[in-house]
């Protein structure tokens, strides 16, 4: 069943909502893991029109939590903007009902991983786990080291390249990185709970 | 620092302060110097996880402030520059106190105690509890009516759930006020430069940052000063936008009123020289 906005006065350009595949505990599941009170969203718009970034996204983020608000599962976990997100809260302090929605796109990212589902920002995903893989390797973020895998990942060697050469220039990037010394109590940080011993 | 007693402090520097922003760290160390503090760095501390971290795995990266918190000596209270570290540390000890049983299983894996009290604070607390009387002592140089835009960027925005802690970020624009500066605030101040999107969206994040740019030079601006290394070098190197102005460390402004020496190897550092600025204004040779 499809609901069309078209009952409500609205124009044909209005994307219809597919609520036949709704998923009933969607929004209980990520209500538990981000306790970001997402059911007192009353849609105001206000998260959006402060936003800076919603010009990238592909969905405001009120969308996303009436998504979540609808069970619509994996259209909230497949969308660009819980990528594009940078978690810089302007929406989180605007929100008159102080709902943390910064932590709400957090617990999609962390389902969307955990469900593998179709990431729509493989660029951001790379340049994240190339900064865990130098913090799991050095304790610290080694920024020549993640930019460098991350182009080598992405295969974009020369986007960006001038920049890249100003901050050598300019002895910005570090050839040598810094290491924790107790290294060992980084890398068991890495691995999965329950290997551990 | 005349007649002050030299005040211990642990220090995080974080990773962008300790390599690609070493200018802000080096003369933070030269201010703390010159005002009397005692700054200890913490010892081998590790990477807050960034925005990286909290993005893909909130787990990891409580785990990783919290043993930055475990590495940090009682008595004496942990002083972070970045706001993104300080957020995280924060973050690590808000779970700490609401979990007791991580806090249990963290302190016998490591075989440390880890405080659930120590204080968090930024280096603008500091200087807020030392006073304006302490500055005013130790100034060498007065500013000389530069104008300054305050570049506050998304730090005073925080999650809800740190809400309750003390901040005192916006003591920026009064803190150089006092040292003789022009503060002007109309303009994008609290406006987020992007983030990690610099390195993986530049596309996205260029329009932003010229938006601050502009709105920062429309306003008379001759400079921005900004509290986080991560923010200046965003401003820096996808600013597109022409006529640029130098962005400034809030601790570089503050040392160079402060009167030190060795601004020159600070300022060579800079994508954007401001030198020729600084020399307009007549505040180096």
């Amino acid at each position: 069943m499809s609901v069309s906005p078209q009952g409500f006065g609205g124009s044909d350009a209005w994307p219809a909502i597919v609520i036949h595949e709704q998923d009933r505990h969607f929004a209980r599941e990520v209500e538990r893991i981000s306790q970001a009170g997402l059911s007192r969203c009353y849609h105001c718009r206000t998260c959006g029109n402060g936003c800076p970034f919603v010009g990238a996204m592909d969905y405001p983020p009120n969308s996303i939590i009436r998504m979540v608000q609808l069970g619509l599962r994996q259209k909230a976990l497949e969308c660009h903007t819980i990528w594009v997100c940078v978690a810089c809260h302007t929406c989180s302090v605007e929100c008159p009902m102080v709902i943390d929605i910064a932590a709400i796109m957090d617990a999609l990212r962390r389902l969307a991983l955990e469900e593998g589902a179709m990431v729509a920002e493989t660029n951001i995903l790379d340049f994240h786990r190339e900064v865990l893989h130098s913090i799991k390797n050095y304790g610290r973020a080694h920024k020549l080291g993640i930019m460098l895998r991350y182009k080598a990942r992405v295969r974009q060697w020369f986007a960006d390249l001038d920049v890249g050469l100003r901050m050598l220039a300019h002895r910005k990037l570090d050839l040598k990185a810094t290491r924790v010394n107790a290294l060992e109590e980084i890398t068991r940080l890495f691995i999965p709970h329950w290997k551990r011993k | 620092m005349p007649g002050g007693d030299l005040i211990d402090i642990s220090y995080f520097p974080g990773c962008s302060l300790a390599t690609s922003a070493k200018e802000s760290n080096v003369s933070l160390m030269e201010s703390s110097k010159i005002l009397g503090l005692n700054l200890i760095e913490l010892e081998d501390w590790n990477c807050c996880g960034s925005s990286s971290a909290s993005c893909l795995d909130k787990e990891l990266a409580f785990a990783l402030g919290a043993r930055d918190l475990s590495l940090a000596p009682a008595g004496r209270p942990l002083m972070a520059m970045c706001p993104r570290c300080l957020h995280h540390l924060r973050y690590a000890q808000l779970r700490l106190r609401q979990e007791p049983e991580a806090h249990r299983a963290l302190e016998r894996r490591w075989g440390r105690p880890i405080s659930k009290d120590l204080e968090i604070i930024h280096f603008m607390e500091v200087l807020v509890r030392m006073g304006p009387k302490r500055l005013q002592e130790g100034q060498v140089r007065s500013l000389n009516g530069l104008k300054f835009l305050p570049y506050y960027g998304c730090t005073l925005f925080r999650p809800p759930a740190l809400r309750r802690q003390k901040y005192f970020q916006a003591e920026m624009g009064t803190v150089l006020t006092i040292l003789g500066g022009q503060e002007l605030t109309k303009a994008l101040i609290y406006r987020c430069c992007g983030s990690f999107l610099s390195a993986a969206r530049a596309d996205v994040v260029t329009p932003l940052v010229n938006e601050i740019m502009e709105s920062a030079v429309a306003t008379g601006a001759e400079c921005l000063v900004t509290a986080c290394a991560m923010c200046q070098l965003n401003l820096e190197i996808r600013c597109t936008w022409e006529p640029k102005i130098p962005v400034f460390h809030f601790s570089e402004i503050l040392a160079l009123a402060l009167g030190a020496q060795d601004y020159e190897s600070w300022f060579v550092r800079h994508l954007v020289d401001p030198r020729p600025l600084l020399q307009a204004r007549g505040l180096i040779s």
